[in-house]
């Protein structure tokens, strides 16, 4: 074994920070999916016919859909009637406010860093935190609502604004689209649902945390973020979940709608537990994530950091509907030990004028598989589309891969698409360089990992961009070769 | 200061260094020469603790301590510094990024407090007039694009922002131009103290007029061969480094 091996070998015994789990009183649904399950959670929610129906109708395509077969990811198959599809801790009385909310679950929060006291939170940013299959605690709703925006769990959208759900509901990623899509679509417990009114610029970022803590469960969350015309808004996403011997299934929804002049921002930090270094156990991250700018100039802009997950399949997408509107993609997919990652975006050029840009950094190290996906298509209407797609890879070590699917579907020859695509390893040569200055080998990767994808993480906002260097730096400590 | 003592080191099993003697005192310069393929750079390389290199013999001690037990981080945390022949690049890495994590792990090491960003900011300034060095190129990602000048400027700059004890420059005359290597001798002079030293590996003597040497010693097969002060670089000069291998040769056969 080579010396950089071994330094390897050492450095990636780092554990994973959030693999505890906490017992509560939890509420769950019987083992197994059924037509029975569906009514099952539907009751549960106190859901209106029209949505139990909606789900009827996607468990019946569901049921005539396969599993995708073509993503470069190998996993044993997912006993989908073993796992449950409803799990959520015993509140009582749905709590009104943050002070009735049971201090055990905000606890959990508190032990992942995220607060949800107001007062004790950095302002600017108001969280939606989702425990399993159901949001225990939204912040600052008071404070958005006077501008006349909507930030609550989904499961109160439905409750409270019915007219808005069902008119976006599936319209970005219809119940057809694809196999986990139209499950999510079935059995979806909770999540996040934003809307901003026309003319509003939402004033701090909105987030959602989401935490998987019961075994043996599906998380099935469904988020829908709405930008009427002229609106603005920046939302978060963060993950983590217990560390666990079995793998957990986590298949999620997220559409976004953008109106004219509309611009929504949408950044991921994704850090759901990777499994062991030895392959055990570890989160299937299996996510549909689309954006529709509808409307003329209008912008959605992806950006992710995905550093957990055992196998992770998801390209958020954006469908250029919009004359002269915006998609853009920023990625930074880091693989380890024996992760799979095998992810992208579409950019469906639909509109005149329309504009994508994706950047795709792809890290790979230990015996992981990390490839980027990725489909431009310019349609027939699409004069002047333009797209600029860069997707770089970096290699530590010698057992790992990576791999890049492009493709180009062009019906329009106005179009003007670009591709640059680089590969490189973090050389023996500037590591010694850097320990020559005196810096430690774990912070010499942290330092050239973050150049690396500084171009990615320079779109996240400040908050959390320090997280997911430091994430950056935690997943590969030592990962050198 | 330094003292080498029966220096052996190979690379992938190929002996390379076969017996190396040196002694280096605190004031001192000295200009190691010797023609390609000597072992020049190997020296360099070793003393800095670069791993592709074996040490199978000998012991270098530096201000007392086994430096040949310390990983290269510890080396130059105790103020050991090589200027690279050929310097790396490090993409969205900046210069000034690059030195401030390098000198703060420094003096975390030292025992000292991390400059926080107004200190290091003002220290930078300073360091910068040595070797002429503009800030733009320092806000630039690490080495990438410079021209082979400014790496090598930018060296010496990394050099005077560390202040290490010993400094081996390892043929940072190559790839500069007159201008240049004014500079770039002019920063290395300036620096030069009693309680330092500085170890110079060079092909030729040009540099040598920059940064007058105490001593100079010819490196060949490995070992050094001759030693003498910095006429021995003009002879050499004038009469190539023939003579030189003819003498050892022809005391190997004898």
């Amino acid at each position: 074994m080579s010396k950089d091996n071994q330094i390897l070998e050492e450095l990636t015994s780092k554990e994973y920070e959030h693999g505890w789990s906490v017992d509560y009183e939890a509420d769950e649904a019987p083992i197994g999916l059924s037509e029975g399950t569906i009514r099952w959670i539907s009751a549960k929610k106190e859901e209106p016919k029209w949505l139990l129906e909606w789900r009827l109708k996607a468990f019946k395509t569901w049921q005539a859909m396969t599993e995708p077969k073509w993503a470069n990811v190998h996993y044993p198959k997912i006993e989908l009637q073993s796992l449950k599809y409803y799990s959520a801790p015993k509140q009582g009385n749905k709590p009104k406010n943050l002070d009735e909310v049971d201090p055990e679950l905000l606890d959990i929060y508190k032990r992942l860093g995220i607060n949800l006291n107001e007062q004790k939170r950095l302002q600017g940013i108001a969280v939606d935190a989702i425990l399993d299959s159901v949001s225990v605690a939204t912040t600052f709703k008071g404070t958005l609502s006077k501008l006349g925006i909507v930030f609550c769990s989904f499961s109160e959208a439905v409750k409270e604004h019915p007219e808005l759900v069902k008119k976006y509901l599936g319209s970005v990623v219809p119940m057809t689209d694809n196999y986990y899509a139209a499950l999510n679509s079935a059995v979806f417990s909770d999540g996040s649902f934003c809307y901003i009114p026309k003319g509003v610029r939402c004033p701090m970022e909105l987030s959602t945390y989401f935490r998987i803590n019961a075994a043996n469960t599906g998380q099935f969350e469904r988020t829908l973020i709405v930008a009427e015309d002229e609106s603005y808004c920046s939302y978060l996403e963060g993950c983590t979940a217990p560390q666990r011997d079995e793998n957990q299934l986590h298949a999620a929804v997220v559409e976004i709608y953008a109106g004219a002049h509309a611009e929504v921002k949408y950044s991921t930090v994704q850090n759901w537990f990777p499994g062991s270094k030895e392959g055990v156990g570890g989160i299937y991250n299996f996510v549909t994530k689309r954006g529709i700018c509808a409307g003329d100039f209008s912008k959605i802009s992806w950006t992710q950091v995905e550093t957990g997950s055992a196998v992770t399949w998801k390209y958020p997408s954006c469908i250029l509907k919009g004359d002269n509107s915006i998609g853009e993609f920023y990625s930074v997919a880091v693989t380890n030990n024996y992760q799979q990652a095998d992810t992208g975006t579409k950019m469906i050029h639909i509109g005149k004028n329309t504009k994508s840009r994706i950047v795709s950094k792809g890290i790979s190290a230990g015996k992981s598989q990390n490839s980027y996906r990725g489909q431009v298509q310019v349609m027939k209407r699409a004069t002047n589309a333009r797209n600029f797609s860069q997707c770089d890879s970096l290699l530590m070590g010698d057992r790992c891969g990576a791999h890049t699917f492009p493709y180009i579907d062009i019906q329009n020859s106005t179009a003007k698409v670009e591709h640059e695509a680089t590969t490189s390893k973090i050389g023996a040569d500037q590591l010694f360089y850097c320990n020559q200055r005196g810096i430690s080998t774990e912070d010499a990767v942290a330092l050239i990992v973050n150049g690396y994808a500084k171009e990615v993480l320079n779109q996240l906002p400040m908050e959390f961009a320090v997280e997911a260097q430091k994430l950056l730096a935690l997943t590969l400590e030592g990962s050198v070769g | 200061m330094l003292s080498i003592k029966n220096l052996h080191a190979s690379i992938e099993g190929t002996p390379i260094l076969r017996g190396i003697n040196l002694e280096v005192k605190a004031g001192e310069v000295h200009a190691i020469m010797g023609p390609n393929g000597s072992g020049k750079s190997t020296l360099a390389s070793v003393l800095a603790g670069r791993e592709e290199y074996e040490v199978t013999e000998g012991e270098v001690s530096f201000k007392g301590i086994n430096l040949l037990d310390l990983s290269p981080e510890d080396r130059a945390r105790e103020g050991v510094f090589l200027a690279f022949q050929y310097p790396v690049e490090i993409p969205g890495v900046s210069s000034t990024n690059f030195l401030r994590t390098a000198v703060n792990q420094v003096r975390e090491y030292r025992g000292e407090e991390a400059l926080d960003a107004v200190k290091f900011l003002t220290l930078m300034k300073e360091k910068m007039r040595l070797v002429e060095i503009d800030q733009k190129l320092l806000s630039r990602s690490l080495n990438e694009g410079f021209s082979g000048g400014e790496k090598k400027r930018n060296e010496i700059f990394q050099m005077a922002m560390l202040a290490p004890t010993l400094s081996i420059l390892d043929e940072t005359d190559s790839g500069l131009d007159i201008d240049a290597l004014r500079i770039v001798s002019n920063g290395v002079n300036q620096l030069k103290t009693k309680d330092n030293a500085t170890i110079v590996v060079t092909h030729y003597q040009r540099l040598l007029d920059h940064i007058v040497p105490d001593f100079v010693h010819v490196l060949y097969n490995g070992q050094i061969v001759k030693s003498g002060t910095k006429e021995l670089a003009l002879e050499l000069e004038e009469k190539g480094y023939d003579w030189i291998k003819d003498e050892v040769d022809s005391k190997a056969t004898v």
